[in-house]
């Protein structure tokens, strides 16, 4: 029976954890607010890491430690940063624009949110008002952490296999996706690449850069090699090659004749 | 009243009976264990890095340059603090202290020793401990990360972002590796909170073999060995230590994360660097090497070793020696490529973590079985690994070409090569040389001074 436990049976609620909640809760409402008003990703990303820390614990507090604690390792810990990974990857001033794309969604999506809260609000309120914890004591007997693991492994085996084979499934996926098929014998070594540089017809110096004469310095304009020719290896391969037709060429027709 | 002490466990129900000061001593006591441990730790590895490269190491201030870390600490308080024109300051600011306040919190749930008595209360050294306190530790050091993370964003410039990317992926790839080794710990201990993982470390299981008793060793770094070796390297990795020190790679970026930063918040990152290096050790400490527990021999000759404070002793000693291998560990090895390192982490570490997890649990449910049974199991077990491990088909190298024929078989039109059998000639310039120069003048004898 740790204190945590004690905390959480006791029919009133106790001195200390009525602090840890008029602190925390507040905080939590503010790092939801935050997470919707902020502009920047980041910042919206840091103001749910704050809300989902005072989650974790309320959930210490609701004598639940290990939920409490695998809520911070695993939501703000490592899918929060993963989060955070992806929106440094994106760039820091991926701010939203506040142009309304449909008419009066913003007060449309204002009503609705608040008559959802209203109605969790209520409905929570409603089922729970006056309802005592019972079978804390019980379920705690024998520890957290066992009596998660009893539950988890015998009445619930089936839904956690389930949810762990979903999980599987989500990251072959992934995976999958993300997998650049390369066979054996395309991969080069060290001693292969040099070979194959130094092979007949490949140049193996560096390829030269793009022509600057005195009309034109563009990339797309290529070099002159040392006999006259204009060689194709100066100029990138995505850039097409425009030359100018006749008709492009020729007087426009513009000027007085 | 000593004997009443004797060799006494705290569990669970031992903590949250303090009065308030002396929780208030007991956490003064682990913020001060973590800031002195820093000073004495910077001073500690750059003398002993100094002696790996036979070269002195600070050694003018103070008696023996202990001061050094001091000095350096004040002049780097009177620097300029410079807050870059393109960072985001509150995060910029506050990135630091994460890190540093995550390493420190992490000491509160290490068990210092057993129960003492401090003013007349009996109460353990440790400043608390739950049922999930090794979760806590876990928690503290994916927290840490943030710091780490948001001060390469929040800084506005290239490197230090770099460096952040990579030390997110860095720690939350090596974060998998350092959890599932501790699963073994849970599964020995039967508990995740760090005084009782000690007192499961303090008496090994006896084995009959043949009449003769023979006691295995408690220490779980003995017991679940490759746990504890992936546990350390993870930590190292966990930490950014060298070898494994790519979010501050000085070659390719600057100084990672903390490149723009100056003063005391730079400051603040190198103290939560070191402190968490000693709490990484002090959990090591616990999880592997029996916590505050003396080191087998002493116990047998002197039955006071784990009562009363001396426990202290064995652990200060055993955490010194792992922030020693930290240390030799920065003076020995190269530091990763990024890849290899990460390749290490997910395609080593992770899945022969996941083996040994198998076999322990395997072990373990064949425990309750009769002696001959078990043995059997496990005989069998082995011998096909064994022979798997015999009739595994090699790969059959095709002979290597020599040069010559690697020569004749290239393409028509190859670079020209020189003969193989070509002999150069000594160039008559470099003997004309050698007889202009004066012979070297070496000194002999055994007084060679060093410059």
């Amino acid at each position: 029976m740790t204190t945590q436990t004690v905390l959480a049976e006791a029919a009133s609620v106790s001195g200390g954890e009525a602090v840890t909640f008029w602190i925390l809760a507040p905080l939590a409402l503010i790092g939801a607010i935050g997470m919707v008003w902020a502009r920047n990703a980041v910042h919206s990303a840091l103001w749910l890491v704050l809300t989902m820390l005072c989650l974790g614990v309320f959930y210490v507090l609701q004598a639940g430690p290990f939920i409490g604690m695998v809520q911070i390792i695993v939501y703000t810990g490592a899918i929060m940063m993963l989060f955070l990974f992806v929106l440094m990857l994106v760039g820091r001033d991926a701010s939203d624009s506040l142009i309304e794309t449909l008419r009066g969604q913003r007060v449309a999506a204002v009503v609705l949110g608040l008559g959802f809260a209203g109605l969790i609000g209520s409905g929570l309120y409603r089922a729970l008002h006056g309802v005592r914890a019972v079978g804390l004591e019980q379920a705690n007997a024998e520890g957290n952490v066992q009596g998660i693991a009893r539950l988890l492994f015998t009445k619930y085996v089936f839904a956690f296999e389930l949810t762990s084979a979903l999980l599987i499934t989500a990251a072959v996926g992934a995976m999958v996706l993300a997998h650049v098929e390369r066979r054996k014998e395309d991969r080069m070594d060290q001693v292969a690449t040099m070979k194959a540089r130094f092979r007949p017809g490949n140049y193996p110096g560096p390829k030269p850069g793009p022509g600057v004469f005195a009309t034109s310095s563009s990339v797309a304009t290529p070099a002159r090699l040392p006999d006259g020719r204009l060689t194709d290896r100066s100029i990138p391969e995505i850039l097409p090659v425009r030359e100018l037709t006749a008709e492009e060429t020729s007087l426009k027709g513009t000027e007085k004749k | 009243m000593s004997a009443l002490y004797l060799a006494q466990d705290p569990t669970l129900a031992d903590f949250g009976k303090d009065p308030w000061w002396l929780v208030l001593i007991k956490i003064v006591f682990a913020f001060v264990f973590a800031l002195l441990a820093t000073l004495l730790g910077v001073w500690f590895e750059r003398r002993v890095v100094g002696y790996m490269q036979v070269r002195p190491g600070p050694n003018q201030v103070g008696p023996f340059g202990l001061l050094q870390t001091l000095a350096d600490g004040l002049k780097m308080a009177f620097k300029e603090d410079i807050l870059p024109r393109a960072a985001d300051k509150v995060v910029y600011f506050f990135a630091p202290t994460i890190s540093v306040i995550c390493a420190v919190t992490a000491l509160s749930v290490v068990p210092f020793g057993p129960m003492v008595s401090i003013f007349g209360h009996h109460t353990p050294l440790q400043v608390t401990d739950v049922p999930v306190a090794v979760l806590v530790l876990l928690a503290c050091s994916s927290m840490g990360i943030y710091g780490i993370v948001l001060g390469g964003w929040a800084s506005g410039s290239t490197y230090p972002l770099l460096g952040g990317l990579r030390s997110s992926a860095q720690m939350i790839s090596y974060e998998v590796a350092m959890g599932l080794s501790i699963v073994a710990v849970f599964m020995t201990a039967g508990t995740m909170s760090t005084s009782g993982i000690v007192a499961a470390q303090a008496h090994g299981t006896r084995l009959n073999l043949g009449g003769w008793e023979l006691a295995a060793p408690g220490w779980y770094a003995i017991l679940l060995l490759p746990s504890f070796i992936i546990f350390f390297i993870s930590t190292v990795g966990e930490t950014n230590r060298a070898p494994f020190d790519l979010p501050e790679a000085e070659s390719e970026l600057v100084a990672g994360f903390m490149t723009e930063y100056s003063s005391l918040k730079f400051a603040l990152f190198m103290l939560s660097e070191y402190v968490s290096m000693v709490t990484m050790s002090a959990v090591t400490t616990t999880l592997f090497l029996g916590g505050w527990r003396a080191p087998a021999p002493i116990t047998t000759f002197w039955a006071g070793a784990n009562s009363g404070w001396w426990p202290m002793l064995w652990f200060f000693g055993k955490v010194l020696i792992l922030v020693f291998v930290f240390v030799w560990l920065r003076g020995t090895l190269p530091r990763l490529r990024y890849d290899q390192f990460m390749r290490f982490g997910w395609k080593v570490l992770l899945p022969i973590n996941l083996v040994w997890i198998l076999v322990l649990s395997g072990l373990r449910s064949i425990e309750g079985w009769q002696t001959r049974d078990r043995l059997l199991a496990t005989a069998i077990g082995a011998g096909v690994l064994l022979l798997a491990t015999l009739l595994w088909p090699s790969k059959k190298r095709e002979p290597k070409p020599t040069l010559q024929e690697q020569a004749n078989s290239r393409p028509h039109g190859s670079f020209p090569l020189p003969p193989m059998d070509l002999q150069v000639p000594p160039s008559p310039r470099t003997k004309r040389v050698v007889a202009e120069r004066e012979p070297a003048n070496i000194a002999t004898g055994s007084d060679s001074r060093e410059v």
